[in-house]
């Protein structure tokens, strides 16, 4: 890699987000190429030329994880160093990829269970108890997450999703509600490190900042520090943000890892400058690559290599 | 190559109220302080918006 990295962001909307990326980005000298995924053509059959092996690494920031996911498989293969990777996207854009991977790698989260049919998510639900709630394998800000305090509900939430859902809604991940204390913690994990957290307040059993939810400083204590990094790395590692339930007997609890992170309402309360440390790690990866940037040792990089995408399952 | 960005008026096609923007660039989202329309910077020269799209199912963090 040369003195002057070659940065592109592939983006679809410029947001609060990715205008203090870019900001950051032109404060250390790197010039960017915008690459915006409405106007994106890929020719994926080409083994000949691949124009986006200029780039010294690409920074995905798709509003789709379809889009996010298919993009980042393609540079991925075409040996395109990108932040993050198809395997990171394609663990936590999907939560039960998510929850199987913390499961693999013994990660205290919240118990989940998946089902098939709606006779089978019922049975599920039971088991688990009341409430439960329901969730949507693939989707984010709190979009269509059920609360599921009786079986009246839950038979008339599952002819619903099976009646007017995609396919998605009929694969039925059903996780145990956990009694949070009127809060959450939102971590910001940058390959080895969590740099910063809040705490998400809210009155409404979902806390997501998208949704209204206030935000104050949590602090990284070793026990936070040390359940992300193991969370981020089951997950592939890379810069994500990471949902955690405080459970008065479990301790601290993985709810979601999400990989194309959002952080507006962060900065602030943290006093952490997120958007720095995310560049940062950008040009990490772009200079000494992946497992570097992220701290991996060998035995991460074989794990992580054996595990094989779903093909496309989760998008 | 340093990002372009733009600054001026354009119309809110939803109410069209005046809109001002400041350094904005392409495809970035802004608000109608009039309607509350969520709109989308479609073109820098001249600043022109249009209604953001619409959420979608996979759309997130």
């Amino acid at each position: 890699m040369n003195s002057h990295p070659r940065v592109g962001v592939l983006y679809s909307r410029v947001r609060v987000e990715e205008k203090l990326l870019f900001e950051a980005f032109e404060k250390r000298g790197v010039s960017l190429e915008l690459l915006d995924d409405q106007k994106l053509i890929f020719d994926i059959t080409d083994v000949e030329h691949h124009p986006y092996q200029r780039f010294d690494v690409i920074v995905e920031r798709c509003i789709n994880h379809s889009r996010a996911l298919y993009s980042l498989k393609i540079l991925n293969d075409q040996g395109v160093k990108t932040v993050n990777t198809a395997l990171v996207a394609d663990i936590c854009g999907n939560k039960l990829m998510t929850t199987s991977a913390l499961a693999a790698a013994g990660v205290p989260q919240p118990k989940a269970l998946v089902a098939y049919t709606p006779e089978s998510a019922l049975e599920a639900i039971e088991t688990l108890g009341y409430p439960a709630v329901l969730k949507p394998t693939v989707g984010s800000w709190g979009r269509l997450l059920s609360k599921v305090n009786d079986r009246d509900a839950a038979e008339a939430i599952l002819e619903h999703k099976e009646t007017l859902g995609s396919y998605h809604h009929s694969i039925f991940y059903i996780q145990e509600y956990v009694k949070k204390p009127g809060r959450d913690i939102r971590a910001f994990q940058v390959g080895p490190d969590t740099i910063c957290a809040i705490y998400r307040n809210s009155a409404n059993w979902i806390t997501n900042t998208a949704r209204g939810g206030t935000s104050a400083n949590c602090p990284v204590t070793p026990e936070l520090a040390d359940i992300c990094t193991r969370a981020a790395r089951a997950c592939g590692g890379g810069v994500v943000a990471l949902d955690l339930f405080e459970d008065p007997d479990r301790g601290l609890l993985v709810n979601e890892v999400n990989y194309t992170m959002e952080f507006r309402n962060s900065i602030a309360p943290t006093n952490v400058n997120i958007p720095d440390r995310m560049v940062d790690f950008c040009l990490a990866v772009a200079r000494d690559g992946w497992d570097a940037a992220n701290g991996f040792t060998a035995s991460d990089s074989t794990r992580l290599a054996a595990i094989s995408l779903a093909d496309g399952a989760s998008a | 190559m340093a990002l372009q960005t733009a600054t001026g008026t354009a119309q809110c096609p939803e109410c069209f109220a005046e809109v001002t923007l400041t350094n904005v660039m392409q495809n970035e989202i802004a608000q109608c302080p009039g309607c509350g329309a969520e709109l989308e910077v479609i073109a820098l020269e001249p600043l022109t918006l249009s209604l953001a799209p619409q959420e979608e199912e996979d759309w997130g963090e």
